[in-house]
């Protein structure tokens, strides 16, 4: 093989090996090529998050709007201060935007719902989420429904 | 009793001779770098024999894996009703470890032996001794451009096999078993992260393919000049990459998750 061959075959095996990086990077793990310093953050308190990890999603209506950067313990109201980023396109939301922690599945990871309130004014960096409802927790619910179905037994049979 | 303890302290200090030696080489093959990078051709000569004339069997033992994956991982998940997450379950293992160690032992075992052969075998012939004659030093002429072949190729390879496999992972869970397609991709993106894991398993390649073509090259130049001395040298570089691999898998691994 002359060597205008052999460069042009290396050549196509080079760029093979990129486009198969490029690939792993864009369509298996969907890299952000924007910064994740992007847009702007909020803060909520939640009573009991189990479950949300840093990087979990946040979503309005269903669609992924940003991420929670950062989770931290309020050693005073004892309660999880949780950071969220939103992306900056994002930029009307309503001041008493309300967040929940809902699970994706049954048993899939945990993700913070937004719903949208109805004040003028849209909220800014660092401003605060008043309306939070905390993370159900399968156990917690399996035990409060025993204790209720116990407790009403009895009644049951009067 | 004695006999056996001279024995243990022959082959230490064998093993040592042999590590030292291996590194001196290596000194000598990173000191040539900067002359055969002027010499580009070389480096493309060797390129297509390490990197070019691997590719056929990684493609097809990528894209096997990644279909039995798929074929595997469904049964289970299919279990849980979690047939969904299959693209995450043969993306992770993939790309962070079948893909490098799986493609490091299959370049060990096309490529780094056909290094040693062919290095052993040169010196076998005496083409070593005949370029110090003309004043051409071996190491950066022959060692060198191989290494660096080495070097660059096995990080494409690993990555190539990573991409095929989840593509063949596809065709077998999409295709074939009928999981929904978005659900596929979409569950891999989301939990597949760029650093943690595809940059993971590129060091891992990377290293890889530094310590395979150190062995290849290594175990070629050092061979007893015999037709025996070589084919003992292509076996033991197969046998000590893959030792190798396995067990600066379980390090990487260790250190970076």
């Amino acid at each position: 093989m002359n060597t205008r061959n052999t460069e042009i075959v290396v050549g196509l095996f080079i760029a093979a090996g990129l486009a198969a990086l490029f690939m792993l990077a864009m369509k298996v793990s969907n890299l952000n090529i924007y910064n994740d310093d992007t847009g702007y953050e909020i803060s909520a308190n939640f009573e009991d998050i189990s479950g949300l990890k840093v990087k979990s999603p946040v979503t309005m209506s269903g669609v992924r709007i940003g991420r929670v950067s950062d989770i931290s313990f309020d050693a005073d109201r004892l309660e999880a201060i949780v950071k969220i980023r939103i992306e900056s396109q994002y930029d009307t939301l309503p001041k008493d935007t309300s967040a929940s922690i809902y699970t994706a599945g049954l048993l899939g990871e945990k993700y913070i719902g937004l719903e949208a309130g109805g004040d003028e004014e849209n909220l800014q960096q660092g401003d605060k989420l008043k309306l939070t409802q905390s993370s159900l927790v399968l156990e917690k619910l399996i035990s409060r429904f025993v204790d209720a179905f116990i407790n009403k037994d009895p009644g049951d049979k009067k | 009793m004695l006999n056996f303890i001279q024995q243990l302290g022959r082959s230490g200090i064998d093993f040592f001779q042999r590590l030292g030696r291996a590194s001196i080489l290596l000194g000598q093959i990173l000191a040539g770098i900067p002359g055969v990078l002027l010499r580009f051709p070389l480096i493309i000569q060797q390129l297509y024999s390490v990197g070019v004339l691997s590719l056929l069997i990684i493609l097809v033992s990528g894209l096997f894996v990644g279909m039995v994956l798929g074929l595997q991982g469904y049964n289970t998940l299919v279990d849980f009703g979690a047939e969904e997450s299959l693209g995450i379950m043969v993306a992770v293992s993939l790309v962070t470890e079948l893909g490098p160690v799986v493609a490091a032992l299959l370049f060990a075992g096309r490529a780094g032996s056909a290094l040693t052969a062919e290095i052993g075998l040169m010196k076998a012939t005496e083409q070593l001794s005949a370029m110090e004659m003309m004043a051409i030093d071996p190491i950066r002429r022959v060692l060198t451009p191989r290494f660096l072949a080495g070097f660059i190729s096995m990080p494409l390879l690993a990555a190539i096999f990573s991409a095929v496999g989840v593509i063949g992972g596809d065709f077998v869970g999409v295709g074939l078993l009928d999981v929904d397609e978005g659900a596929y991709w979409s569950q891999m993106q989301a939990s597949v992260d760029f650093y943690d894991d595809v940059m993971n398993g590129i060091i891992k390649s990377v290293v890889f393919g530094i310590v395979v073509t150190w062995i290849a090259v290594f175990e070629g130049y050092d061979a007893i000049p015999t037709s025996e001395g070589v084919s003992r040298a292509t076996t033991r570089t197969v046998v000590h990459s893959s030792l190798a691999i396995l067990g600066l898998d379980f390090i990487l691994t260790a250190i970076m998750f």
